[in-house]
C-alpha cells in the first residue's frame, strides 16, 4: 500500500509535541512531594551526563579527539568559561586533532 | 487635562518598562541559542542525509524538522517511512524515540512561574529539545519564556535548514567539519553540567556516575539490543530515582541552586 509522506510527518510531529507539551500544561505548580521534588531537580544533570558520554567519543571521525575535547570542556567549564567558550573551543580541538591525526 | 496626559506617559513608561525587562532575557537567549544553532547546523544536516535516504525531497525534510526538532525521533521516523511502516507504527516509534522529552518537560515544569500563562507553556512545549532544555535549566530563578524564545528563534531555523541542506547537497560538508561541529552540542551539555558539580558534590558524584553507567551500558553486548534513548531513560530513572531516595533536596539547598 503506497502511504503519504506527509501523513506521516503529521503523526510524527504530532506525537511529538502531544509527549513535550503535556507535562508542562499538566504540571502548573510547584510539586511538593520530597521525592518527586528531589527526583525532577536531579533529572536534567543524570540525563545530559548520560547523553554526553561515551556519546562525544563516537561524535568524532577519531574517539582520540572527542576524548579530549570532553576533558578540555569539563575544565573549561570548571574554570567559568561561558557556554560559547566551551562549545566552540571543544569544535577547535576537534579540528585540530583530527588535522594532525587523520 | 494635565493630569491626564501625565498618567498616560506614565502607562506609557511602565509599558515599555515590562518590554524591557523581556528583552534581555530574548537577547541572552538569542546570545546561547547561536552555539547550539551551529551545534543543529551539524547534526541535522546528518539527519538530512537520513531523510534523503528516506526518499524524502528537501521540502518534505525540511518540514519534518521544522514540526518535530528532534533528531532521534527523526531517524526513526525516517527510517520507518523508508521501511513502509502503518501510521500506528510511527506513532509508537516517535513516542518511543521521544519519550525522554517527557521527563525533561516534567523538570522544566518545575522551572517555570506557577502563574506563566497556558500560552507561555503551549509555544515553549513546542520546542523542548535536549539543547534548549539544558539551558532553561541553567538559568537562575524562574525561567523567563522570551530567554526560550530567543534560543528557540536561533536553534529551530537551522536545525530545519540544516537538515533541508542534508536532502539536497547530500555529503557536500567535509568529514572534518561535520566531525568538528557535531561536539559543540556536548560542549554545552558540559557547560550546563560541571559548575553545578562543581558548587555539589552530590551533582558531582552524579554526573560521574552517569557518565560511568552510560559508558558500561554502551560497552557491554547485554545492553545491545535496548535503544540509544530507551536506554537514557532508563538509566536517568534509576540514577535520579536513586539520588532522590538517598539525598532528598531540602528547600534551602533547592534555593541555593535557583531552582
Amino acid at each position: 500500500m503506497e502511504r503519504n509522506v506527509y501523513l506521516y510527518i503529521l503523526v510524527m510531529a504530532a506525537v511529538t509535541y502531544v509527549i513535550r507539551v503535556l507535562p508542562l500544561t499538566l504540571i502548573r505548580n510547584q510539586i511538593n512531594n520530597t521525592f518527586v521534588k528531589s527526583f525532577l531537580y536531579y533529572v536534567p544533570y543524570v540525563t545530559l551526563a548520560v547523553m554526553t558520554f561515551p556519546a562525544i567519543i563516537n561524535a568524532t571521525q577519531i574517539p582520540a579527539a572527542g576524548a579530549i575535547a570532553l576533558i578540555v570542556g569539563i575544565v573549561l567549564a570548571w574554570k567559568g568559561a561561558s557556554l560559547f567558550q566551551v562549545s566552540i573551543l571543544s569544535c577547535v580541538v576537534v579540528f585540530m586533532v583530527e588535522m594532525f591525526l587523520v | 487635562m494635565d493630569i491626564k496626559m501625565d498618567t498616560s506617559e506614565e502607562n506609557i513608561c511602565l509599558q515599555e518598562k515590562s518590554t524591557n525587562i523581556n528583552i534581555k532575557p530574548f537577547k541572552e537567549g538569542i546570545r546561547d541559542g547561536i552555539p547550539i544553532a551551529l551545534g543543529y547546523l551539524a547534526v541535522s544536516f546528518t539527519l538530512g542525509i537520513a531523510a534523503r535516504n528516506a526518499g524524502l525531497t528537501t521540502f518534505q525534510g525540511f518540514l519534518a524538522a521544522l514540526l518535530t526538532n528532534a533528531s532521534a525521533g527523526g531517524y526513526a521516523g525516517f527510517l520507518l517511512i523508508s521501511s513502509g511502516g502503518t501510521y500506528w507504527e510511527m506513532a509508537v516509534v516517535t513516542m518511543i524515540a521521544n519519550a525522554r522529552y517527557f521527563l525533561m518537560s516534567s523538570a522544566l515544569s518545575q522551572k517555570l512561574s506557577p502563574d506563566t500563562p497556558l500560552y507561555h507553556r503551549f509555544i515553549i512545549g513546542y520546542d523542548v529539545t535536549d539543547e534548549l532544555f539544558g539551558i532553561s535549566i541553567a538559568q537562575k530563578g524562574w525561567l523567563n519564556p522570551y530567554y526560550f524564545y530567543g534560543a528557540m528563534l536561533v536553534a529551530l531555523p537551522a536545525w530545519s535548514l540544516g537538515t533541508a541542506m542534508g536532502v539536497t547537497a547530500g555529503n557536500i560538508l567535509s568529514p572534518k567539519i561535520v566531525s568538528a561541529l557535531s561536539v559543540a552540542l556536548y560542549g554545552m551539555f558540559l557547560f550546563i553540567i560541571i559548575p553545578p558539580a562543581k558548587k555539589d558534590p552530590i551533582i558531582g558524584v552524579l554526573v560521574a556516575l552517569s557518565f560511568i553507567a552510560s559508558f558500561i551500558s554502551a560497552e557491554i553486548s547485554f545492553f545491545s539490543g535496548i535503544s540509544n534513548g530507551t536506554k537514557i531513560i532508563i538509566l536517568t530513572v534509576v540514577i535520579s530515582g536513586l539520588a532522590a531516595i538517598f539525598f532528598p533536596v531540602s528547600e534551602q539547598e533547592d534555593d541555593a541552586n535557583g531552582a
